[in-house]
């Protein structure tokens, strides 16, 4: 019994250390889940005239995805989110982050636009507002404004059908 | 001349003046606040940087936003609220106290404490295995005659 006991001891530490290795260090939960979403006005991408008030967007589920054009992930989700936007789904709004709107404009026309509607936060003070610490990021917002889920990190295939789609099917059907 | 030469590029440095990061100049005291402050904030893109000493973009769009907020006058704990309702617990260096926390807190002195229960515990156990010698009467002589006998001269 005695010996086992430093045996279980490290077999216990072993287990530890094996899930802390597992999980990703850049995935910080965001405490504004379940917290109405801020609400913002910006300039549009296209006319920047006009402005986009997230107020409007009360009484249905949206999408906001905060992309750039400097990001390399948004590349990497971006052929993904154009097939979510041949679908009609889900609305799909884009917050162009800490960016130009030629370069913004200039991207979306080398791969097309998947959005509903592009918003620019040219200094980056909406992102901050929204936890916004690595681009790309996804948030799903209720027909409340309340923000249910947050995407760290690319969207793909697998996230796109498991997490998301799902969960805006429900809050859809609230 | 060759002597002057050497003397002249010497002096050079004096004139290579480098330009001091902009914002210090502005306001010196709401610099110092604005450092000492994110000094205990955890930057998220390098994560074990500090606000106060990361280069990445997000720090230093950070670090303006606790600029603007100290000049609209809200305090350091309104500032320290704000960031933790944004990025949760993680930008802070030092984790608070609260439920989820507990164990991080008490684990060590869990752990103490069961070390010196088993400790404890030992001990107790090796006190009644340690058996004591009764002698008898006999040993007890021999073992004084053999004290009490005179140290042979040693060689």
């Amino acid at each position: 019994m005695t010996r086992f006991w430093p045996f279980a001891a490290f077999a216990a530490l072993v287990v530890f250390l094996y899930i802390g290795l597992g999980r990703d260090p850049h995935e910080i939960p965001s405490p504004l889940i379940n917290k109405p979403a801020p609400t913002f006005t910006l300039p549009e991408l296209y006319k920047p005239a006009q402005q986009f008030s997230s107020q409007d967007m009360k009484g249905q589920v949206w999408l906001l995805n905060v992309w750039a054009s400097w990001c390399v992930s948004c590349r990497e989700e971006h052929p993904v989110l154009m097939e979510l936007s041949q679908k009609h789904i889900v609305p799909v709004y884009g917050l162009d982050y800490k960016d130009t709107n030629v370069q913004g404009e200039a991207w979306l026309r080398e791969g097309g636009d998947p959005y509903t509607l592009v918003a620019t936060d040219a200094n980056g003070h909406v992102g901050i507002e929204f936890g916004v610490y690595g681009v790309p990021e996804t948030y799903v917002i209720d027909k409340q404004g309340v923000i249910r889920y947050k995407q760290i990190g690319a969207i793909t295939h697998e996230n796109l059908q498991q997490k998301i789609l799902p969960l805006v099917a429900e809050l859809q059907a609230k | 001349m060759k002597y002057l030469l050497i003397l002249l590029i010497s002096l050079l440095p004096a004139i290579s003046y480098a330009g001091e990061a902009k914002d210090m100049a502005k306001d010196p005291v709401l610099e110092q606040r604005m450092i000492h402050l994110t000094q205990n904030l955890r930057c998220l893109v390098c994560q074990n940087e500090s606000l106060a000493a990361s280069q990445a973009d997000l720090a230093k769009d950070l670090r303006q936003e606790v600029r603007d907020k100290m000049k609209q006058g809200m305090t350091d704990k309104e500032i320290i609220a704000f960031m933790v309702s944004k990025y949760g617990d993680f930008v802070l260096f030092d984790p608070p106290m609260q439920r989820n926390t507990i164990l991080l807190w008490y684990g060590p002195f869990g752990l103490l404490l069961i070390g010196l229960a088993s400790l404890v515990y030992q001990l107790r156990k090796r006190r009644k295995s340690v058996l004591e010698v009764k002698m008898s009467a006999e040993e007890a002589q021999r073992t004084a005659a053999l004290l009490n006998e005179p140290k042979a001269p040693q060689t």
